[in-house]
């Protein structure tokens, strides 16, 4: 009898933290299959009602931009990757990189609750007001509300290769892009190692990866953001697997920080 | 050129952008602790014994093997890194039987969480690098943590015991302010490992520049009124001051710690040791209105406005960055550490003064750094073994080769006693790295002000509260920055969505209890299953006697 009994509570207890853990590791795995989809969809644009145009009260993305910091903007857009969904007492919290035909745009910390978030796919449109900010040369939009709309547009990756290094590059700011025929450098001065768990290798498995990349003779640190792709993903394992000198296609969106910070998404031998 | 591009901390400034390091989820938080305390009710009914309550064994069984995990926390400082590891290395030698497995992280919030979530399975690490704000959670269910009353005290094992062979300090010589932050309902439930306070890190040549004579004490006004003064732009709408587009002349990193020094130096109510909250009164009202009236002429702004103070001050456009001294290394034109490149660092004059002050005469700052605390297991061995090791964490070596790393200060007197800390401490200037003379001058600083920290009352539900001491500040200059109206009204509102969204509500009276807000659908459903499963248990119960019964009969 008494087997009996702690053979149930036992079965009751497993049942209920496996349901409990499957449901709170649904949004990594919703952000990393976001990503690996944006890959394997990376399809020329899909064609949908106009992606550039926008309904009525809604900014051009060069009204967007031209708009003035801290004050309230109304975008639409199409969710280009995912990077994660939390939440705290303040409410939920979803980053996410969206396109359209004209520019990019990334929003911080938007309100959006879990159930939408799921919602939200790769190539998915959606209307967002928030606020136009700036953290640490990152435009971004913050606190937006989301309202998703019919409508879908994937966006091509933007080879910026050539702009690497110069002013122009800034323009693209958050765009989905990508870098080719980049050639693996040393992530320390004389280490072999291709990639850095965090920024000076004080990280661990987990951990955003460093990794350096030269093209004409300049070297260029890029990361792999581990909100964005965590260390399940194709991305995170295939830096791991560098070596220095293999030469690679990137391809990543063009976060800022200080500089450009580009966060990789996919990486391949060089075509 | 280094990152730290997302948005982490140094120190317990947290839970600003950085939080996305907390995504794991209160989804997963609330259920592990939901299952916590599930399982507890459970092994209760059943008379189950909770794990048993420590108590130091007569000796250190040396014939037997221990594997012990340590979590720790480093600033994402790869020193930091180096030196747990050769400590391990260290420790290990003097104690072959012990093997220490090190699981490294870059966020107290990481930790709380994983934690939590391990005290459900029990599957808690011997050592981990901590806050007393999360202790007081951990210690939701019983002998999770080890008090370490009996075991600092053990003639034998005790720091400066006998049978020890780790040159740990004795209690007496761990600072006494320290030692008595880590002091919950009147027992020692961690032991101070590094402190540091906040540091105003100040572009000394920008204020000559504009005509002031920086004081030793820096007092708000006089950081209000330079910070204005320096708004000025010319007709190309430059900033005069630095002939830049960008000027931010005062950045704060912690507005949780800026709400909580101002109230202290205006003693002002925050929270009783009881845990009732006094946050929302007039003179925080006050507070914020001066702050917002400078966040709207955008003289000030924070770290999760606008981005690290280190960066603004090293390209010229900050003259006033508050940051924890454990920030030092990023601070200045010669900072070892750097985020921006190098084209837009400018030459500048470094000065490290405390945090602004109302009353220059009796300052006030607060005390913040990491501490150590130990978790219980069955074997009373291996928590034995995870003490040996923590008191080896506070010997000399680990201590002052640690606080050099950045302006942490050793937490033993015997430390700031040594010979080679005191040649360490007189170098400063020597180099831009070992010897950089601004992290030096913080640990100075520090070292010379001990007596004049603070921290806060710690109850469950503390963390909450000092998260809403910043987030009033965020908001009010958000709102400042979009131009909104903030008056008396918005006060009024703010007070009571803050109090909501923070669950503070009914802290508000002595009750001592947290009103957690209505259950989620899913925390809902888990209790609804359990009450399914228990009534399933009942009925096969009460079948089983009627089956007997009948058989009897």
């Amino acid at each position: 009898m008494k087997k009996k009994l702690a053979i149930a509570l036992v079965f009751a207890c497993t049942m209920m933290s496996v349901s409990v853990y499957a449901e709170s590791a649904q949004p990594v795995e919703a952000a990393a299959e976001a990503v690996e989809a944006a890959e394997d969809t990376a399809a020329p644009a899909e064609e949908a009602a106009a992606p550039a145009a926008k309904s009525e009260g809604v900014m051009t993305y060069e009204e967007y931009m031209a708009a003035e910091m801290d004050t309230e903007v109304v975008i639409e857009a199409y969710v280009q990757a995912k990077q994660s969904w939390w939440e705290d007492e303040q409410g939920p919290k979803a980053t996410i990189y969206a396109q359209d035909e004209d520019g990019a745009y990334f929003l911080y910390n938007a309100v959006v609750t879990q159930e939408d978030y799921e919602k939200l796919e790769v190539g998915t449109k959606f209307k967002a007001t928030g606020y136009k900010s700036e953290w640490s040369g990152e435009i971004e939009i913050t606190e937006a509300v989301i309202e998703i709309e019919e409508g879908s547009f994937t966006a091509e990756a933007f080879d910026a290769t050539a702009l690497l290094g110069t002013d122009d590059l800034i323009a693209h700011q958050n765009e989905k892009v990508s870098f080719k025929g980049m050639t693996v450098e040393p992530a320390q001065e004389g280490s072999d190692a291709a990639y850095l768990y965090s920024y000076d290798g004080s990280g661990s498995e987990g951990d955003d990866l460093y990794f350096n990349v030269s093209v004409n003779g300049a070297v260029y640190t890029f990361t792999v953001e581990s909100y964005l792709c965590d260390s399940s993903s194709d991305v995170y394992k295939a830096v791991k697997e560098l070596k220095v000198g293999d030469v690679i296609d990137l391809e990543g969106f063009l976060y800022w920080y200080e500089g450009a910070n580009p966060h990789i998404t996919s990486v391949k031998a060089a075509q | 050129m280094t990152r730290r591009s997302d948005r982490q901390t140094n120190d317990m400034t947290k839970n600003r952008r950085a939080e996305v390091p907390e995504k794991p989820r209160r989804a997963s938080l609330f259920a592990a602790l939901l299952l916590l305390g599930l399982c507890l009710l459970l092994s209760g009914c059943h008379g189950s014994k909770d794990r048993t309550e420590f108590s130091v064994p007569e000796a250190f069984d040396e014939s037997k093997e221990y594997e012990i995990t340590f979590w720790a926390k480093n600033d994402t400082n790869i020193r930091q890194t180096t030196i747990y590891e050769q400590a391990i290395r260290d420790f290990e030698a003097l104690y072959p039987n012990i093997h220490v497995n090190l699981r490294l992280y870059t966020d107290y919030g990481k930790i709380y969480n994983d934690v939590i979530t391990n005290i459900a399975t029990e599957t808690t690490p011997n050592v981990c690098i901590t806050y007393p704000d999360h202790i007081a959670t951990y210690m939701t269910g019983s002998n999770v943590v080890v008090p370490l009353d009996e075991l600092m005290d053990d003639e034998n094992y005790g720091l400066g015991g006998s049978e020890t062979k780790v040159d740990a300090p004795a209690k007496e010589e761990i600072i006494p302010e320290f030692l008595n932050e880590c002091m919950l309902g009147g027992h020692y439930y961690a032991v101070p490992y590094m402190r540091s306070t906040e540091a105003c890190y100040v572009n000394k040549t920008f204020v000559e520049k504009l005509g002031y004579e920086l004081p030793d004490v820096l007092t708000w006004d006089f950081v209000w009124e330079v910070s204005e003064a320096a708004m000025q732009k010319d007709a190309d709408d430059n900033f005069v001051l630095n002939g830049q587009k960008v000027l931010i002349p005062f950045i704060y990193k912690s507005t949780d710690n800026m709400m909580i020094q101002m109230l202290k130096q205006k003693d002002a109510d925050y929270s009783t040791g009881t845990g009732e909250i006094g946050l929302f009164n007039d003179t925080t009202k006050e507070l914020l209105y001066t702050i917002g009236e400078h966040a709207g002429t955008r003289a000030f702004s924070t770290f999760k406005i606008s981005g690290y103070p280190a960066n603004f001050l090293n390209a010229g456009q900050c003259i006033f960055a508050v940051d924890s001294t454990a920030g030092a290394t990023w601070m200045g034109t010669d900072a070892p550490l750097c985020d921006i490149s190098e084209d837009k660092i400018v030459e500048f004059e470094t000065a490290v003064r405390t945090v602004p002050q109302f009353d220059p005469a009796g300052q006030k700052m607060i005390s913040q750094g990491p501490s150590i605390c130990l978790f219980n297991k069955e074997d009373p061995q291996e928590v034995l073994a995870s003490w040996l090791f923590t008191q080896y964490l506070l010997s000399n070596k680990v201590q002052i080769a640690y606080s050099e790393t950045e302006g942490y200060i050793p937490v033993t007197s015997k430390a700031h006693a040594d010979a080679e800390y005191q040649d360490y401490l007189s170098r400063g200037g020597e180099d831009n790295d070992k010897y950089y003379s601004v992290k030096i001058d913080a640990a100075q600083m520090l070292l010379s002000h001990t007596g004049d920290t603070f921290v806060t009352p710690v109850f469950n539900g503390s963390t909450s509260l000092r998260d809403a001491a910043g987030y009033l500040i965020e908001c009010v200059a958000k709102s400042m920055r979009r131009k909104e109206n903030v008056d008396d009204a918005y006060m009024q509102k703010l007070y009571s969505d803050t109090k909501a969204l923070y669950h503070l509500e009914n802290r508000m009276s002595a009750s001592g209890k947290t009103d957690l807000g209505p259950l989620p659908s899913g925390a809902k459903a888990l209790i609804a299953t359990l009450v399914v499963v228990w009534i399933l248990i009942l009925a096969y119960v009460i079948s089983e006697q009627v089956r007997k019964r009948a058989k009897r009969q």
